[in-house]
């Protein structure tokens, strides 16, 4: 043994006045922050354990618990902070490299923050959608350059479009990362909302088969679960390129997690690693790319849109340009601030761009180069409200992604600790013992609370501007104005600054 | 008649049943607080929660149809409502005899022996409220009061 | 429609609810010997210590007769009956005319022969004028001789004794509770009643009563000799057949009964400690005197009679008593004899734990619960549905033991099985 130099990130504070020793806390804590000494006859806590994810505050019933920053003064420097030494004292310890969980958390500007959209006034009035029509209907997928028709019908088919009833997705999290209770609430949700979600790289459960008119498989570099059948299950497919937690990395689901669903699901052997390579070792250019896609549209007929996500990456659009003239349907564009399972710390907090600047540059490259029309555009990495939808629309997404949000809909406070498995609100984690606490019939429900909630707030936004359907919206960047923000900036969003 | 069904799919074993249904009986009613700090001898809860990790389920009275305990009570303090269905123990008759605890299948009676004996059990908080304590703060939807479940938990 | 019941305890009682559960209307007439509205005959011994008052003693409510539309002959003793013209004769030669006719006359104390029965201050301990009796002549400081350690003589004794009565109990067999304990835990209660004063004298019996026109002690067959000021002979019950013995109806130990509770004789039932009828363990038909079984024979018979069809699959030996806080619950075979069982025990003396489930071909047949005895009525229930345990039977003995340690199948179909709970 020699000397620990972590001190305690969190303080458990119990109110004496309110606890009244039943041990909620100490059964809901898979981190062993609670303890009941048989002797002393009262529970204890472990502050060093705790990773403040309030499972223990929300559960407690007479809410006796506050979890507070572990009050230690570290001398003040501006430069070597708490979080450098915690980081430093960690890895001395380990040698390992520093993991996390979920999105980017640095301080790094919001530009969704920093853009204002319009409101009608007088002229071209606003609309109340409580009492008017009004669309967020969207269909992704390849348009055609123009219509032939003849005798008032089309000459030619229409690619393959998918439907959704409103501007938003589930993103892709795999079976393995989450759990499948998590899957089967985001699989219900969507289905009640009549939209979209989307397996991850770890398959498709044969419990989720039922919901694949709602589902969007994905082909990842591993190519976890993916046979014939999971190809036509699905209303569309999505490569996976990139993420935008991680870019230029690939996955690695520890042979832990690999249990008899997840074995079965990946189409693995029971507990080995499932290891996602970094690029796909079949795809080293644009050209072998396109051949991915046209095996995939061949093998389901040409009927469904083929999906390529990417992250955020400095050459951007040049990639998204590339990636619309190898066949693509829909570009999914995963912003830095976009969640993952499990990544290293120094690439999530360090690599990539903004999903803001990646969207308007693709945007606005493919306008220029008159591909726009080729493909959709979907963004996600940190959508966290249904204004941040209402200005990606504007910019020029035909649709977002959501996860982060979505799983915070199912009770996820942001721990960060999703690469330990012992997710306490059952999301990302396969251990049986709380993998049971999301219930799918409430998860479902209040993920489709969300989706139902932030759709009648964009009808609400687009109402104020008069507008009264989406598609009406999309691209229009006269309806945003920046607000502190660089000419530089203001350039490359393609956007007036407020006032002008 | 209307029962509490448990759905052991969903149980997060957190005893939250447990604890509610104790202060359902105290008689600081409901007041967690009161109940587990200032009653000496807080009542025995009714439901109990059987765990053996990862699975576990709250179990209580069922209210039999055809309840044995009824039938085999000496004294003839448990009975069944002949209109809510549902049974209920007379404590002021019981003698604490333990018959019904040898007749219940569900091992749902407790001996609660705090003072003059009596056996224990749920009575679906009748005289209380509309929705029995443990099924209104399951946190997790494991209980669910209602006519019939199957296996699966749709109604 | 008339219905005629002779008894008035938990048989009888079954009955009337059986039958107003079909038919709200037709009259039923009950018969009793006892001058006393239905009482619970277990709690004599708590009447005798004090512990229960007469009016708590009632085992339905002072409404239950009028309620049912129950006209009672309470005081009045049936003592024949004849099946073909449908009549039962009173002792006062009154004549009852039924269409249906349950007979619940239940147990009379067995008396062994033994010199001096006839004195005063002999009693036996079955009924609440036993009681009375008894109390007249009890006070601190009394010497009582109980012949016979079985359920009814300890409950005697610890009545008694709470009374500040000295009490020594005799018994034959070499231990107490014979009939629903084996030496084990037989040993265990007479050491924690020995601890309580309580004195006893095995593998013997009583010879003679001595004294005057009064009991003033007894002669045992070893040799003792005890003083005492009243002697209370409690050995056993045994069918009270006599109302039926020069009728038609088949009367082997008891009154022989089929699964509808009905005897040899059309419209002719019987139930409770009178009738003999079937036992589940045994698979054959036997004399069952506990109050359980009572009950639901009289319900079943109940049932029948108003016209629903109604079965009693069977009942088997259970019984839940207590002497001083030491619980114990027993069913079935405690004790087994010949070959093909299985048993677990859980034997810790000093804490008077004892815990023994019986097993035949993995099916459980018979346990003994003592001092633990929380959710027996788990393993009651796996004797009654006769349940294969192979698959968890080594968790039979766990403190916990419950539904987690059945298979999640079984397991998921007795939780919803509420609905359809038979009768006992
Ligand atoms: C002291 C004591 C303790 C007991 N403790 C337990 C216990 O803890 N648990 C348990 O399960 N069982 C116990 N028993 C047994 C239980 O009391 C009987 O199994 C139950 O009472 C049987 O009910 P029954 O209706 O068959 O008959 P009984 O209770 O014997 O009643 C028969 C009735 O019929 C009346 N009667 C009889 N003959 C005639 C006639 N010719 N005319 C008119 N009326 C007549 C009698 O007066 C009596 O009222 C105990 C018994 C005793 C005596
Ligand atoms: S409150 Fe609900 S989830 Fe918690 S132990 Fe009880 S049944 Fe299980
Ligand atoms: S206590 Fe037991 S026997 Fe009685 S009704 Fe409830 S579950 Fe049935």
């Amino acid at each position: 043994m020699s000397i620990n130099c972590l001190t305690p990130a969190f303080l458990i504070e119990r109110d004496k006045d309110r606890c009244i020793d039943c041990q909620v806390c100490v059964r809901q804590c898979a981190n062993e922050a609670h303890r009941w000494d048989e002797e002393e006859q009262r529970v204890f806590s472990e502050d060093a354990n705790c990773v403040n994810c309030h499972r223990c505050v929300v559960m407690c019933p007479t809410k006796a618990l506050h979890i507070k920053k572990f009050p230690l003064e570290f001398r003040y420097n501006a430069n070597w902070t708490q979080e450098a030494m915690r980081a430093i004292y960690l890895q001395a310890e380990t040698g390992g490299v520093l993991l996390t969980g979920m999105g980017n958390d640095r301080p790094y500007p919001i530009y969704w923050d920093h853009m204002l959209l319009n409101a009608s006034q007088v002229t071209n009035p606003s609309i109340d959608p409580l009492r008017e029509p009004m669309e967020l209907k969207t269909y992704l997928g390849r348009k055609p350059d123009f219509l032939k028709i003849k005798n008032g019908k089309l000459l030619e088919d229409i690619p393959p479009q998918l439907e959704l009833e409103l501007p938003i997705m589930f993103s892709a999290m795999s079976f393995g990362s989450i759990s499948l209770n998590a899957h089967k609430s985001l699989a219900a949700a969507a289905k009640k909302a009549g939209t979209y979600w989307n397996t991850g790289e770890g398959g498709l459960h044969k419990d989720l088969v039922e919901h694949g008119d709602h589902t969007i498989v994905q082909v990842a570099s591993g190519r976890f679960g993916v046979d014939a059948d999971y190809l036509k299950t699905a209303a569309a497919i999505e490569i996976k390129i990139g993420q935008g937690a991680k870019p230029g990395i690939g996955g690695h689901l520890p042979g832990e997690k690999v249990g008899e669903e997840v074995s079965q699901t990946r189409m693995i052997p029971l507990g080995t690693d499932a290891i996602s390579p970094a690029p796909h070792h079949d795809i080293y250019s644009i050209e072998d790319l396109r051949q991915l896609i046209y095996s995939l549209k061949e093998a389901t007929e040409y009927q469904k849109p083929i999906f390529v996500k990417i992250a955020a990456v400095h050459n951007v659009a040049a990639i998204a340009s590339g990636i619309v003239r190898a066949g693509a349907d829909v570009v999914a564009i995963d912003g830095f601030r976009g969640g993952t399972g499990a990544a290293p710390l120094r690439t999530r907090d360090s690599v990539g761009i903004p999903i803001e600047f990646a969207l308007a540059a693709v945007d606005t490259r493919l306008r220029e180069e008159g591909i726009r029309n080729k493909v959709s555009l979907v963004v996600g990495g940190s959508i966290r409200n249904s204004s941040d939808i209402v200005k990606a629309v504007a910019l020029g997404a035909d649709a977002v992604y959501i996860a982060t949000s979505a799983l915070i809909s199912l009770g996820c406070h942001m721990c960060q600790k999703c690469y330990t498995g012992k997710c306490n609100w059952g999301i990302a984690t396969q251990d049986p013992q709380l993998t049971k606490r999301l219930n799918p019939e409430i998860g479902a429900e209040r993920a489709a609370n969300l989706l139902k909630a932030w759709a009648h707030e964009i009808e609400e936004l687009l109402g104020g501007m008069g507008i009264n359907a989406l598609e009406s919206l999309r691209g229009n960047r006269l309806m945003l104005r920046g607000i502190g923000l660089t000419d530089r900036e203001l350039n490359i969003l393609g956007i007036k600054a407020a006032g002008e | 008649m209307k029962r509490v069904y448990a759905r052991e799919e969903y149980c997060v074993g957190c005893k939250l049943c447990e604890i509610y249904c104790i202060a359902a009986h105290s008689k600081y009613k409901n007041d967690l607080v009161k109940t587990f700090k200032k009653e000496a001898n807080p009542p025995i809860s009714r439901i109990l929660v059987e765990e053996s990790r990862p699975v576990s389920f709250a179990l209580q009275c069922r209210h039999c149809e055809d309840a044995p305990c009824t039938k085999a009570c000496i004294v003839g303090a448990m009975q069944k409502n002949p209109k809510t269905g549902v049974v209920t123990n007379e404590e002021e008759r019981c003698v604490g005899c333990w018959t019904c605890v040898l007749v219940c299948p569900f091992g749902a009676i407790t001996r609660d022996e705090r003072g003059h004996k009596v056996a224990s059990k749920c009575d679906l908080c009748s005289d209380n409220s509309q929705m029995p304590a443990c099924v209104e703060h399951c946190p997790n939807r494991a209980l669910v009061y209602s006519e019939y479940v199957s296996n699966n938990g749709t109604k | 429609m008339h219905y005629v019941i002779i008894g008035n305890s938990a048989a009888a009682v079954g009955a009337v609810e059986g039958i107003r559960k079909v038919d709200k209307e037709n009259p039923i007439t009950l018969i009793s010997d006892e001058p006393y509205h239905t009482y619970s005959r277990p709690l004599i011994s708590y009447f005798l210590a004090g512990k229960v008052t007469e009016e708590k003693m009632l085992y339905r409510g002072q409404d239950f007769y009028q309620k049912n539309t129950v006209t009672t002959l309470l005081g009045q003793k049936a003592i024949a009956i004849d099946t073909d013209s449908k009549e039962v004769r009173l002792e006062n030669n009154e004549v009852l005319v039924y269409d249906k006719l349950l007979v619940a006359t239940g147990g009379t104390p067995f008396i062994p022969p033994m010199a001096g029965l006839e004195k005063k201050n002999v009693f036996t301990f079955i009924k609440k004028d036993d009681v009375k009796a008894i109390s007249k002549v009890v006070a601190t400081g009394k010497k009582a001789v109980i012949v016979g350690a079985g359920l009814i003589g300890l409950k005697a004794a610890e009545g008694l004794s709470s009374l500040g009565v000295d009490v020594t109990i005799v018994e034959l067999a070499n231990r107490v509770l014979s009939a629903i304990l084996d030496e084990d835990g037989a040993d265990i209660v007479r050491k924690h009643l020995e601890k309580r004063g309580i004195k006893f004298e095995l593998n013997t019996s009583v010879e003679a009563i001595t004294g005057g026109e009064e009991a003033q002690g007894v002669t045992l067959k070893n040799g003792k000799s005890i003083s005492a000021d009243l002697v209370i002979v409690a050995v056993g019950v045994r069918p009270n057949t006599e109302v039926a013995e020069n009728s038609k109806i088949a009367v082997n130990r008891g009154i022989v009964i089929d699964e509808k509770c009905q005897t040899s004789i059309q419209s002719v039932y019987a139930a409770g400690d009178v009738a003999e009828g079937y036992d589940l363990i045994f698979a054959q038909n036997r004399v069952l005197p506990i109050l359980p079984n009572a009950y639901c024979q009289g319900e079943t018979a109940g049932l029948n009679m108003a016209g629903s069809e109604s079965i009693f699959s069977g009942g088997f030996a259970m019984n839940s008593i207590g002497f001083y806080g030491l619980p114990m619950i027993t069913a079935g075979i405690v004790k087994p004899e010949g070959n093909g069982y299985e048993v677990l025990v859980e034997l810790v003396p000093e804490q008077s734990l004892y815990k023994k489930i019986i097993l035949k071909d993995n099916i459980v047949v018979g346990f003994i619960y003592l001092n633990k005895v929380d959710r027996a009525g788990i393993i009651t229930s796996l004797i009654r549905e006769k349940t294969n345990v192979v698959d968890f039977k080594e968790k039979l003995l766990k403190d916990s033991f419950g539904y987690i340690d059945l298979p999640q199948q079984l397991r998921k179909s007795k939780l919803l099985k509420g609905d359809s709970m038979s009768c006992w």
